[in-house]
């Protein structure tokens, strides 16, 4: 690959550029790192290097009562979020790829506002809603609200996987007699399914890291856990929250070398 | 007459008549597919912003007025918060440059596989809940955190700094948060800009630094402008970080909205605050895409 061949700059004179980018990398995973180290401290209080190690962190957040359940709300509405999500993010995005619609950019423009809306506007907005509607508190709130917030990155994501695909093969299949139900679940579906994952992953993290919407359109019983962080958060430094950070965080890396994966694999197929 | 309708059949009128039917029907389909997501979305997004908007030129006795809006730029504490906004929106799209040009540079230069582990640096914490980092550098940086026992310990400061519940503290969490979103546009960018210009600047006797100047600096500028205006624009409706470490005392835009909605329920001069917020995100994302619209996409699709 002549592309990456070097420049006929030394390293050496580079040095420099590698010294201040390899600095910024340490600020951008730094905090990361040392709060999974720290949540195994021992003691009362955080630490680093913690003095000695335990998991009672853990035990306290497995013990309690208030954070299970809101692991369990995060979890359940986060599945349900990508369940309704990515159906619909796929249809709409289906849709907007046949191009027979007049007003197919509107419509796509108005899927995918979400993204540029500030979230507080969308939270406040969605809590007075619903506070008309009765859907404050309610799991069915927390999934309409998540799936509007997870629509964006689904449309484009499923989008961007069906424009690098053929659609002609999907009417050779209807020509040949498939029904266009079938043509799509056993034509197109296979090439744009590493799409679908990829939109779908996203469609959870939006779910399950939101903290704004949720802030405002859920609480008591079905507070996430997001959200009882955040208030957590706003009255001390809870040390248990370090150990529900090195499961989020261990969530995330989990995430991201699935969406990994599937990139790699979509960008062979390409 | 009728024999010219007979002539417009036989002349493939019903064929025509099929197409056009089929064509109906493919319509149709399209807007049975898109409907249950806009549905979505209008109840989530469309109507509870739409009724914002309508709150916002109600007065507190429900008689339409621009009170809400005149208060907006007559009040000092409203203005006092517009300031904060948009001088941390400044300085962390300022910090963003300064740190995340270099790195992108650094990481658009290297092999691609070596790259790759740089990049996973930097997609970590973007996946990373907010949430979670905001808590990483609250503890870092509390009065007896990490950072000030460091700090104390080597000598450089006799007395903790006070890096959270202030402005420094939330300059340093939403520029940790918000960095990725500039350096993944800008890499992808600088990735694009092909080596043999470069190449060709030095052949022409060009020295390394000016042909970074004039050749790659220029070149780089539609990634570096959409990853700011990224960046800018999410600063200036950040809630969750300025919340968590501005203790209070450093109010933003998004933290007045809030306030003045669940501490004073006055709904409509919340509502009045955000459509003013969400109409200056809008303004600068159009300059920005009638300035450079198509070459910045094209960053961004590079992704």
């Amino acid at each position: 690959m002549s592309r990456d061949a070097d420049l006929p700059i030394s390293h050496w004179s580079r040095l420099w550029l590698y010294c201040f980018g390899a600095l910024i990398l340490f600020f951008l995973i730094a905090p990361s790192v040392i709060v999974v180290v720290m949540s195994f401290s021992g003691s009362s209080f955080l630490q680093f290097p913690p003095q000695s190690w335990s998991l009672r962190w853990y035990t306290r957040y497995f013990e309690s009562m208030e954070w299970r359940e809101a692991t369990g709300v995060s979890l359940k509405v986060a599945i349900m979020t990508t369940l309704v999500a990515t159906p619909l993010g796929s249809a709409a995005a289906y849709a907007v790829n046949l191009k027979t619609l007049r007003y197919g950019n509107v419509a796509l423009a108005v899927l995918v506002s979400a993204i540029i809306i500030p979230v507080i506007l969308i939270g406040i907005g969605v809590f007075f809603l619903y506070a008309r509607l009765g859907l404050n508190n309610t799991f069915t709130g927390l999934v309409i609200a998540h799936t509007a917030l997870a629509l964006p990155l689904v449309v484009m994501t499923v989008l961007a996987g069906l424009r690098s695909y053929d659609m002609d093969q999907e009417r050779a299949a209807r020509s040949l007699g498939a029904t266009p139900l079938r043509a799509f679940i056993e034509v197109t579906m296979p090439q744009i399914s590493l799409s679908i994952i990829a939109a779908s992953l996203f469609a959870f993290i939006t779910s399950f890291d939101e903290v704004v919407v949720s802030f405002f359109t859920s609480g008591g019983d079905m507070s996430t856990l997001s959200r009882r962080m955040f208030t957590s958060l706003r009255d001390e430094i809870d040390p248990t929250i370090a150990a529900i950070s090195t499961c989020l965080i261990i969530l995330s890396v989990i995430l991201l070398s699935v969406a990994h994966l599937v990139g790699a694999s979509r960008t062979r197929e390409s | 007459m009728l024999s010219s309708q007979v002539n417009a059949t036989v002349d493939g009128g019903l064929n025509q008549d099929t197409l056009r039917r089929e064509a109906r029907r493919e319509t149709w389909k399209a807007f049975a597919l898109l409907s249950p997501g806009m549905a979505v979305v209008c109840l989530a997004i469309l109507v509870p912003i739409g009724w914002l908007f309508a709150l916002s030129l109600f007065d507190e006795q429900g008689r339409p007025s621009f009170e809400n809006y005149a208060r907006l730029v007559e009040q000092r504490s409203y203005i006092q918060t517009f300031i904060t906004t948009f001088q941390i929106a400044f300085t962390v799209t300022g910090v963003c440059i300064v740190l995340g040009y270099p790195l992108a540079y650094m990481l658009s230069q290297l092999p691609r596989r070596i790259a790759q582990i740089g990049l996973i640096c930097v997609l970590l914490p973007f996946w990373t809940s907010v949430l979670v980092r905001t808590y990483a550098w609250l503890v870092l940086l509390q009065r007896r955190g990490l950072v000030n026992t460091w700090l104390t310990d080597l000598g450089i400061v006799s007395q903790p700094i006070a890096f959270i519940n202030n402005f420094n503290g939330v300059v340093i969490g939403m520029t940790h948060i918000l960095l990725p979103f500039l350096v993944l546009p800008l890499y992808a960018s600088m990735r694009s800009i092909d080596k043999d210009c470069l190449r060709a600047s030095l052949n022409l006797g060009a020295s390394p630094i000016a042909a970074f100047w004039q050749v790659f600096l220029p070149l780089s500028i539609p990634g570096l402008v959409s990853g700011v205006v990224m960046v800018f624009v999410l600063s200036l409706g950040f809630y969750i970080t300025p919340a968590l470490m501005g203790g209070g005392r450093v109010v933003m835009w998004a933290m007045r909205i809030e306030q003045t909605a669940s501490l004073y329920t006055n709904w409509g001069a919340a509502s009045a605050l955000g459509v003013v917020l969400l109409v200056t995100t809008l303004i600068i994302l159009g300059l920005f895409q009638w300035r450079l619209g198509s070459r910045a996409a094209a960053a961004w699709n590079a992704r």
